[in-house]
């Protein structure tokens, strides 16, 4: 199974070789509220270490999803513009919103794992 | 520091989530989250906490001639009992507030002006107040708004009260035992039929309580009063109408009541009803996904700006983006094709009717005895 990892922002990362998968964590999801949109960004955007890529549109706000690693949208989730719901799914069943070619793998090192970001999480609240 | 409502520990004991609102910590949606909050409203009734607001009262003989002072409306040949949504405005014509002023007897009339509003709104009529008049804060009153198709029922079920021949924007007094007087008025800011509860701040929790019993009722919270008020169409005040906004470009002419020429601003405001205005207040309707929010530019087809949005977002019922802004008055026109600028996009749009949810609010008309 490919490793996650977290960020700060609450973006979860599936990485799989030089392709990274990004999605939104549930802690960020109960955070917007209900979800009424994403704007999907387009293959073959550069992104740099920090840019946003996505917008998550709840009720509302309008959430920007940024990327921690500099690279290149290779594929976006285009079912989500449709079903919504599928942003809620984990990484290996289609909760992604864009992965990204990246250019560092060096880049995901600052990133957490699951049990740190759990920490990160309850010392947010 | 943030204030709080009588009703602070009921919405702590329900688990609300909180939010800053125009200095009151409030709630702003419970547990199920506003989308359900909203449809629940829609196909049954909430009950919403609106004790920030300000109800005030002003008394004595001349008190219909003030109120056409301090706003565009006629009230001195306004029956007791009636309400009317009217605007507080300034010597330039500017909206100061929007409220909604009721008649209870000759020279006694109650109103519910905005959270946001309250101590401009105090000063200014205070300032204006002629020395036999009297004006009165009612700190000591909470009001509950309850909205939706078993509103009426509620009421009956829960209180005793009958409400059935309360037409509309009228107003009645009645008792709830245990409570004392209380001001029940038909009216909202959903579109739904309902009523607003004005009752001392020490019941306040008991007649909370009381109607959650209800099977029918939830509690609903401001998001959610927000998303049914841009459904109805309903401006925002300091997002859709402000200091600045005449109530004719607001597309509030309907206040203006036909005899009432000597009110504060009157000089633009007439004269901008009869001349017409540069921009208008309108419904846009989003043609393709997206959500446009309130800063949103509004362009034609040429990528010029025609406006701005002052509100905006999801609606839960149409499952579309909707709003309302200024534009240029010759674009205003339902139908028109435009589009919104969301975070340099231009997405397609038009100009659309508000509401954009038909209301299900009562006739106006008293049943005849």
């Amino acid at each position: 199974m490919a490793e996650i990892k977290y960020t700060e922002d609450h973006e979860w990362v599936s990485v799989d070789g030089d392709v990274v998968s990004i999605g939104i964590t549930g802690y960020a999801q109960e955070a917007l509220g209900d979800l009424v949109f994403v704007e999907l960004p387009e293959v073959g955007k550069k992104v740099g270490k920090g840019d946003d890529f996505a917008v998550v549109e709840s009720v509302k706000t309008a959430a920007e999803v940024y990327s921690p690693v500099a690279g290149e949208v290779v594929e976006v989730n285009s079912a989500m513009a449709d079903d919504l719901e599928l942003i809620k799914k984990p990484a290996n069943e289609n909760g992604w919103i864009a992965r990204i070619k990246i250019n560092d793998p060096s880049e995901l090192e600052g990133l957490m794992d699951e049990s740190k970001y759990k920490e990160f999480t309850e010392s947010l609240d | 520091m943030l204030k709080t409502t009588p009703l602070y520990e009921s919405h702590q004991a329900l688990s609300a989530k909180m939010g800053a609102f125009a200095g009151y910590d409030m709630p702003l949606y419970y547990d199920e989250g506003v989308l359900k909050e909203h449809e629940w409203v829609r196909s049954h009734t909430g009950l919403f906490d609106v004790s920030h607001m300000g109800q005030v009262t002003i008394e004595g003989l001349g008190a219909a001639e003030f109120l056409e002072r301090l706003t565009p409306s006629s009230f001195q040949k306004k029956k007791h009992g009636r309400a009317q949504y009217t605007v507080l405005t300034n010597e330039g014509g500017g909206i100061i507030d929007d409220l909604i002023i009721a008649r209870l007897s000759d020279g006694k009339f109650f109103a519910v002006i905005n959270a946001g509003c309250k101590e401009k709104d105090i000063k200014w009529i205070q300032k204006n107040l002629p020395d036999d008049l009297k004006f009165t804060h009612l700190e000591d009153h909470a009001l509950l708004a309850l909205q939706g198709a078993q509103a009426e029922i509620a009421l009956r079920e829960c209180f005793g009260i009958d409400a059935s021949d309360l037409p509309y924007m009228w107003i009645m007094d009645t008792q709830i035992e245990g409570v004392g007087d209380v001001f029940i008025s038909r009216l909202g800011y959903t579109g739904e039929d309902g009523f607003e509860l004005s009752v001392p701040n020490d019941s306040a929790a008991m007649v909370w309580k009381k109607l959650l019993d209800h099977n029918s009722v939830k509690p609903i919270g401001l998001a959610a009063r927000d998303s049914l008020r841009l459904e109805m169409g309903y401006p925002l005040y300091g997002h859709d109408i402000d200091s600045e906004t005449s109530p004719v470009e607001a597309d509030l002419s309907w206040v203006i009541g036909k005899s009432n020429t000597g009110f504060i601003g009157a000089e633009r405001v007439l004269k901008e009803k009869e001349q017409g205005t540069a921009r208008r207040r309108a419904g846009i309707r989003l043609l393709d996904k997206g959500i446009a929010r309130e800063g949103a530019e509004i362009r034609d087809s040429k990528d010029q700006k025609i406006g701005g949005l002052t509100s905006g977002g999801f609606s839960p019922v149409l499952k579309e983006s909707i709003g309302q802004g200024y534009i240029e008055s010759s674009l205003a026109n339902m139908g028109e094709k435009i589009f919104v600028n969301v975070r340099g996009r231009n997405i397609p749009a038009e100009v659309a009717a508000m509401p954009f949810v038909p209301a299900k609010t009562k006739s106006m008309k008293k049943r005849a005895a």
